[in-house]
């Protein structure tokens, strides 16, 4: 009983490192909250609110590339707004497809992406626990090497001379080779090869967590296999496939390094468009305009997104 | 008894293929005596010896590996912290703010979150005179920032896992809250610690679109190199890199699934 | 010694002038709009060995966690050997706790495990390791002082888990369901290993339980909790033959309630008049309620004579037959059906070893008991 009393005694002195932090008006707690939340204030948040603030003044050959949005002359402060990069925007209509080819294209391999992705996640879940580490080893495998030379992998599969002509052409069932790269199909294969993973992780951490015993339960009452994937399965996994295909859909309508290696001219998206407006035209203001605008086409799915993770983390 | 279907096995496997046939074909072909992939020149290794010998590629991965390595020290400190907030401080007037500012990252596509971190770099320049130009502590800056949204999710997920009561043990036997962090708090989590790490550090050294905005003169990355040659077309000094970088990212998360796999066992108990 | 200085030695709260040694004094917990506690007040003395028994969410845990530091009270205090216990975190708090889910420590092994508490006090070296061999022989665990947790079995880890938290010599020892995760036979036997440990070290123990027959193996008093408050205080036996009012009866054991009103009412008996039995209980007691007052009178099943005959000279008889029957062994519990439709639970020992002759579905019985064998509820 002694050794507690001793303890009791030392309190004061961890009482004094509180006190010192509580003088300089910061709790231990608070200066914890405090340094993430400051960080990504400052180099997340903010950065919106000056891409935002860009996207409304005017280009100009200075450096920066733009008007300031506000100064003050004669003592009265003169704020210019320009909403002319947006108005840009919509006349144009090279934006307009741009936008929407980034949504079909986009759309379109998360389709073929949960096409290809929930076969392999049922697998995955369903196989006996030593292959199953294995093949999710396998999933992740991909995802730590560099997404850069994955896509530029494809180059060599789907080039003119490359694998697949070459093997076509070889086994005598083509004679001349069929054009892929730099065509919308190379963009789909590298959308869908890529972001592949994203799509069957939260799959499978849906479908690991089906009771096998429904699926018993089920085929004891009479469906068949398809009836029971049809009407248990398929239904109850529902929130992993919305989880998985706004993973896919949402980085991939941004997507700039698949257009720009494995696409051809007009392949237009979105992220190339930005890139191309700011290091080829230097046009820093319409960047910016394309990106508020690209934000405003993803707030929603990010904000189902959230709401999907935020729901499943309730249920866990 | 664990059902199979044989379409879900081919379709699997088919899936698999797919997933590796890429990965496998840099391989092969970074062996290839050949410029050409449709020819097999014979074996040659020839292409690694080019790729120690570049010196623009031996430079650009020296820069890229000290940005991965700082800015995954980084990532993982700004990460563990906000983790640790989000899951153990229940209520606090920042916590929407904060929880939506480390997952947005995730899913921000790149072009937007450089150039706009781009813009802010500019911006703060000429409001505080710093960072004085671009390089590669604004690039630095940059993976950290991203890295710490990954690592915070890792580590996230672990600390919600963990077992509440042992932390109020170590406190009840007398464990002051720091002494109980470092003792039980930080050893449990260890292993998320380190693939956080391994995570935001192979992240930044993948990045190409980030790093293409915020980076200046002299502080070309590794990527940038790459995407420079290879947008010319399939280059087998790449093949090359790409097997050495396969083989030690497979080094690395076999190590790190063995971990995670005895932290994981050890948890159990 | 006298017999008379004796019995109050043992039994502490039975003298008015013992000093309690914790005083829980009109403590209160709210999570939001829920009242976890409520205005709960308890003295618990040196060495006493003090189960908390309730079902799950009744508040037991929750007082529990207030008497370690891990909640504050919402209002009311806590005392413990005259310290007041208010603005003490865990860590500097003459208690320790024992969890319900052992939280050992799973990157320590055994030894480092029950050392920790020690170190903490910034014991010598020399004395640490001296106070761990100590109490890993005390709990039979001395050739496992190298072993990590996950190499335990589970009687080991509840062994671990206990070491941990008496090393320490705490004031108070807090046990959160300390046997739940053991299966039955061994629940039994370390039952009586808790108890021999708690005599000999004289550590003031407060055990929260939600089984009624480990609160009546261990404890020198219970409390039993419901919906926040605690409803009844007293000796295991006390508890038992004697409940306090309704719900007490029916949580711990089982028992037959049969609902009715005064009929009579005089210093020596009472007289009940009961529509559900279609009978006039006789009690052989004075009880203090008014006649005509609405009561419950409480029954157990092995306070109830039961035969085939009719039996002579008895009061408060029954008639009924055997609806169902439960053989478990060392003893039977019957279900008898009453004229009016009532069930009425009756068990018996199983004292012989055929089934000749015996009770079975169908039969007529009678059934009776003594006017001292029940308790009159009045609330």
């Amino acid at each position: 009983m002694s050794d507690k009393k001793t303890f009791v005694d030392r309190m004061p002195f961890s009482q004094q490192i509180a006190g010192f932090f509580a003088r300089i008006g910061l709790s231990p707690r608070a200066m914890v909250i405090a340094i993430p939340t400051l960080w990504l204030l400052i180099f997340f948040l903010i950065p919106f609110v000056v891409v935002a603030k860009i996207s409304l003044s005017e280009a100009a050959i200075a450096r920066p590339p733009y008007l300031p949005l506000w100064e003050f002359k004669d003592g009265i402060l003169n704020v210019t707004l320009n909403i002319g990069n947006y108005i840009f925007l919509t006349e144009d209509p090279l934006y307009y497809s741009a936008f929407i080819e980034s949504i079909t294209i986009a759309g379109f391999s998360t389709f073929f992406a949960l096409l290809i992705g929930y076969p392999m996640a049922y697998m995955i879940a369903r196989a006996p626990d030593r292959t199953r580490n294995i093949l999710l080893m396998l999933v992740i495998l991909p995802f730590w090497s560099s997404f850069l030379l994955r896509v530029y992998a494809w180059i060599g599969i789907l080039k003119t001379k490359g694998l697949i002509n070459g093997a076509l052409m070889w086994l005598g069932i083509i004679d001349d080779p069929i054009v892929m790269m730099q065509t919308d199909f190379a963009v789909y294969v590298g959308i869908v090869y890529t972001y592949l993973p994203f799509m069957i992780l939260p799959l499978y951490a849906n479908l690991v967590k089906l009771d096998e015993s429904l699926l018993e339960a089920a085929s004891d009452l009479g469906a068949s296999p398809f009836m029971t994937f049809l009407t248990i399965t398929l239904p109850l996994s529902l929130p992993g496939i919305f989880a998985g295909s706004l993973l896919v859909f949402i980085p991939a309508v941004g997507e700039f390094v698949i257009p720009q290696l494995l696409g051809g001219p007009d392949t237009l998206m979105i992220g190339k468009i930005l890139w191309n407006e700011f290091f080829s035209n230097r046009d820093w203001p319409v960047a910016s305009a394309v990106a508020i605008a690209m934000l405003f086409v993803l707030v929603i799915p990010v904000m189902l997104l959230q709401k999907a993770q935020q729901a499943d983390g309730e249920q866990s | 008894m664990k059902r199979r279907s044989l379409f879900i096995t081919i379709a699997g496997i088919l899936g698999f293929i797919f997933l590796y046939a890429p990965i496998v074909s840099l391989v092969i072909f970074s062996f290839n005596k050949s410029r050409l992939v449709t020819v097999w020149g014979g074996f040659s290794t020839k292409w690694y010896g080019e790729l120690l010998q570049d010196p623009q590629i031996l430079g650009a991965a020296w820069i890229s590996l000290q940005i991965a390595f700082i800015s995954a020290c980084l990532a993982i400190v700004i990460g563990t912290l906000a983790a640790f907030v989000l899951v153990r401080f229940k209520k606090f007037r920042t916590r929407t703010l904060l929880s939506g500012m480390i997952t947005a990252p995730l899913v921000m596509p790149e072009v937007i979150t450089g150039l706009s971190l781009l813009l802010l770099f500019v911006a703060m320049q000429g409001l505080i005179g710093w960072p004085v130009g671009r390089g590669i502590t604004t690039i630095i800056i940059s993976h950290a920032t991203f890295g710490a949204a990954y690592a915070a999710v890792i580590i996230q997920s672990r600390l919600v896992d963990m077992d509440l009561s042992i932390e109020e043990a170590a406190s009840d036997l007398g464990a002051k809250p720091i002494r109980v962090f470092f003792d039980i708090t930080l050893p449990t989590i260890t292993p998320a610690l380190i693939s956080g790490w391994l995570l935001a550090f192979t992240l930044s050294l993948d990045d190409l679109v980030i790093a293409s905005f915020v980076s200046g003169p002299g502080s070309s990355t590794l990527p940038m190199v790459i995407f420079s040659k290879v947008r010319l077309g399939v280059t087998p000094e790449i093949n090359a890199l790409a097997t050495i970088i396969i083989l030690i990212v497979s080094l690395g998360v076999i190590v790190a699934a063995l971990t995670m796999q005895k932290g994981n066992k050890q948890n159990v108990a | 010694m006298n017999e008379q200085t004796c019995v109050i030695d043992d039994k502490p709260w039975l003298d008015a002038r013992q000093p309690p040694f914790i005083r829980i004094k009109n403590v209160t917990k709210k999570f939001g709009d829920f009242i976890a506690v409520n205005n709960v007040s308890l003295d618990i003395y040196r060495s006493e060995l003090f189960c908390l028994l309730g079902g799950s969410g009744c508040g037991k845990s929750t007082l529990l966690r207030m008497l370690s530091g891990f909640e504050l009270p919402t209002s009311g205090s806590i005392e413990i050997d005259g310290q007041d216990m208010a603005g003490l975190p865990p860590h500097a708090r003459p208690t320790n706790m024992m969890f319900q889910s052992y939280a050992l420590f799973p990157h320590m092994n055994v030894e480092k495990n029950i050392a920790y508490g020690l170190q903490r006090d910034g014991l010598n070296r020399q004395e640490v390791k001296q106070r761990v061999q100590e109490i890993l022989t005390l709990v039979q665990l001395q050739d496992f002082a190298k072993r990590k947790p996950s190499q335990l079995s589970g009687g080991q880890r509840q062994r671990v888990a206990l070491a941990r938290s008496l090393v320490k010599k705490p004031k108070v020892l807090l046990l959160d369901e300390p046997l739940a995760a053991l299966d039955k036979k061994l629940r039994e036997e370390t039952q009586f290993e808790l108890v021999n440990i708690q005599e000999s070290l004289g550590v003031t123990f407060i055990v929260v339980t939600h089984d009624q027959e480990e609160a009546m193996t261990l404890s020198t008093r219970l409390g039993v909790m419901d919906a926040g408050e605690i409803v009844q205080i007293g000796e295991p036996r006390e508890v038992y033959e004697y409940p306090g009012n309704r719900f007490v009866a029916d949580f711990i054991g089982s028992v037959n309630i049969f609902d009715g009103r005064v009929i009579e009412e005089d210093t020596n008996f009472v007289i009940i008049r009961s529509e559900e039995a279609k009978i006039d209980i006789h009690v052989s007691h004075g009880v203090s309620c008014t006649p005509s007052q609405k009561v419950s009178y409480a029954i157990r099943p092995e306070k109830i004579q039961m035969c085939l005959k009719k039996p002579k000279n008895v009061k408060n008889l029954l008639k009924g037959r055997v609806n169902e029957i439960a053989y478990m062994g060392n003893l039977s519990v019957y279900q008898i059906e009453l004229e009016g439709g009532k069930r009425v639970r009756v068990t018996q020992p199983n004292t012989i070893r055929s089934d000749e002759g015996a009770i079975t579905w169908e039969d007529e019985v009678y059934l009776w008991w003594d006017g001292a064998a029940g308790v009159v509820l009045t609330s």
